[in-house]
């Protein structure tokens, strides 16, 4: 028996038994599910009978027999690349607008963050009631300008801004993390670029974005990561539309997004295998996004404190 | 003097958001407190004009509303316990504790929070499934207590400020892991552990997936599950969609206007240092 194990003893037995809730999680809700969900979307399954391997047929289908495959991953790449710059420049300037001293700060503050507590569903409804196209509050503002409101949920040209515009109420978690960023920026600095006779767009141009990329940079990569998740808005907005049934993404498809796709394949048509195929190719796609973002992501400014 | 002028532009955005972001509210309240005819009225009115509170009534009794709230309590508390309980334990290890494979264990915990849930959902309702825990709050509650990433890395982030003496005093006194968890860690990380509390129960209560994946049972369901299916069937209904909508979201402001330093202490803990 040897007394001491230098690279297992008592520190490690202590440390991993109190890790263990996380590590058994780990490993039943990650690394297995991980493993079977890539074994599963190499089969035809539907729950009820086992898994019958096909190999890559659900890939194939999926790239060349399935429109509305791409149709979605359309759908959810439009909201990534149109939706969350929205997103991201509303909450810059909300946060900014919240930087500057202004009296009641916490008020608005508060009044900024608050739609984030708001159940999704409770949002979906609300918002679904807004763009209502005749009696909605949306169209009755436009009016106040002279403008004749779209059918928002209803026309498939408009349906994908609305869930945009939709987007912008929930944009206080971006904006305090914002503002706890610019928090951080020294007042000394912006003090010395006012000595070198900086004016207003300047300081903000090199003083506060290049202190404040790193927190534009988690955001952007939160947003990318949180748009190809983002369901239970629609979901719940395009249910009762055109008695299209459970979460059906119109009108015509146009707000399929991917994860409703998933899920309607996953828990609608029980088409398991097909589903795991798709949430493979989501992981590789957003996989990909995400190198592209790091690799291009020399703007982003590091303090070498 | 100079000052104010140049805070102008802030306030006239931040007077614009807050208009914007508050109307919302505003119409949800007003709308469940009209009738079917104020309701489909153009232009409408903000006002409503008499005020009814027959919405209210209504959909407490349609949805039934005080079941689900029942429901979606239970499955909070159990949610809160569980996560307050497996998070705080294992960010001690990760935190305070020194042992090999540590910062490992730490880096998988930051590569799992980055994995799609989408990758996992499918064998994960496998497994439930054939524990025969489909229609039962098992998959709901059983998640939280065997940690969840979040709430660990939150919890880390802030063991890691407790001042390293602290620990080492007490070792020295003879004080076991266990006891430096309890008596010192846990009394000293109260704000932390209320973030937990906190973000467990509104994610708990606004939670959509997980019910709607699980819950077949209409008497099982939660509020979020309740309310979205019956909008699906009333879809017209928009005084008492608004009355219900109304009803599930006031908690959650009250929650936050009572804890609102907490709120923000949480985000920009997990968002900043992340």
């Amino acid at each position: 028996m040897r007394k001491k194990n230098r690279w297992f003893g008592r520190a490690e037995v202590v440390g991993l038994a109190f890790a263990t809730p996380w590590l058994i999680g780990l490993i039943v809700f990650g690394l297995y599910p991980i493993a079977a969900s890539f074994y599963l979307s190499l089969c035809r399954y539907n729950i009820v009978r086992p898994p019958l391997f096909t190999g890559l047929e659900n890939y194939r289908l999926l790239i060349f027999d399935d429109p509305h495959f791409w149709k979605s991953l359309w759908n959810t790449l439009y909201l990534t690349a149109f939706g969350l710059p929205v997103q991201l420049i509303a909450a810059l300037t909300a946060a900014l607008a919240l930087n500057a001293r202004v009296k009641g700060q916490p008020l608005f503050r508060a009044v900024i963050y608050l739609p984030t507590v708001v159940p999704s569903v409770a949002t979906a409804i609300i918002w679904v009631w807004i763009l209502n196209p005749e009696y909605g509050l949306f169209n009755a503002a436009l009016s106040w300008f002279g403008i004749n409101g779209p059918g928002w949920l209803t026309d498939p040209a408009w349906s994908k801004p609305a869930l945009i515009i939709v987007g912008i109420w929930g944009i206080g978690n971006t904006a305090i993390i914002f503002l706890a960023g610019l928090q951080q920026v020294p007042q000394s600095l912006y003090e010395a670029a006012i000595v070198d006779g900086a004016n207003t767009w300047q300081r903000f141009r090199n003083v506060t974005i290049p202190i404040l990329s790193p927190v534009v940079f988690f955001n952007l990569v939160m947003g990318i990561i949180g748009s190809f998740q983002y369901f239970t808005h629609v979901y719940v907005m395009t249910a009762g539309l055109m008695g299209g049934g459970r979460g059906a993404g119109g009108p015509e498809f146009s707000t399929l997004v991917y994860p409703l796709y998933l899920y309607q394949n996953a828990f609608l048509f029980f088409r398991m295998g097909y589903a795991s195929a798709m949430a493979w190719i989501m992981f590789l796609i957003v996989a990909l996004i995400l190198v592209v973002v790091f690799r291009t992501s020399k703007w982003v400014h590091y303090e070498s404190a | 003097m100079k000052s104010a002028i140049r805070s102008v532009p802030a306030y006239i955005v931040l007077l614009c958001l807050s208009a914007g972001f508050v109307l919302p509210f505003i119409w949800m309240v007003s709308s469940s407190l009209k009738d079917t005819n104020q309701i489909f009225q153009f232009p409408p009115n903000i006002v409503p004009r008499p005020v009814v509170w027959r919405n209210y009534s209504d959909a407490v009794q349609f949805i039934p509303f005080l079941r689900y709230l029942c429901n979606t309590l239970i499955i909070c508390v159990c949610c809160i316990i569980g996560n307050v309980l497996s998070a705080s334990l294992v960010a001690f290890s990760l935190a305070t504790l020194h042992w090999r494979g540590r910062d490992v264990c730490f880096k998988i915990l930051v590569a799992s929070m980055l994995l799609p849930p989408q990758v996992t959902m499918i064998p994960v309702f496998v497994i439930f499934r054939t524990l025969g825990m489909i229609d039962t709050y098992g998959p709901l509650i059983l998640p939280s207590f065997l940690g969840s990433p979040f709430f660990i890395f939150l919890l880390r982030q802030f063991f890691m400020g407790v001042p390293r003496d602290l620990p080492e005093a007490a070792r020295i006194d003879g004080c076991s892991e266990w006891g430096i968890y309890w008596r010192i860690i846990a009394p000293l990380s109260f704000p932390a552990l209320a973030a937990v509390v906190l973000f467990s129960f509104i994610w708990t209560w606004t939670d959509f997936l997980t019910p709607l994946i699980y819950l077949q049972d209409q008497t099982k369901f939660t509020l979020s599950l309740g309310l979205q299916q019956f909008q699906e069937s009333h879809s017209a209904e928009w005084g008492m969609l608004m009355a219900a909508s109304t009803l599930i979201t006031i908690p959650m402001i009250l929650l936050f206007v009572a804890a609102q330093k907490t709120f923000v202490q949480g985000i920009v803990t997990t968002g900043l240092k992340g």
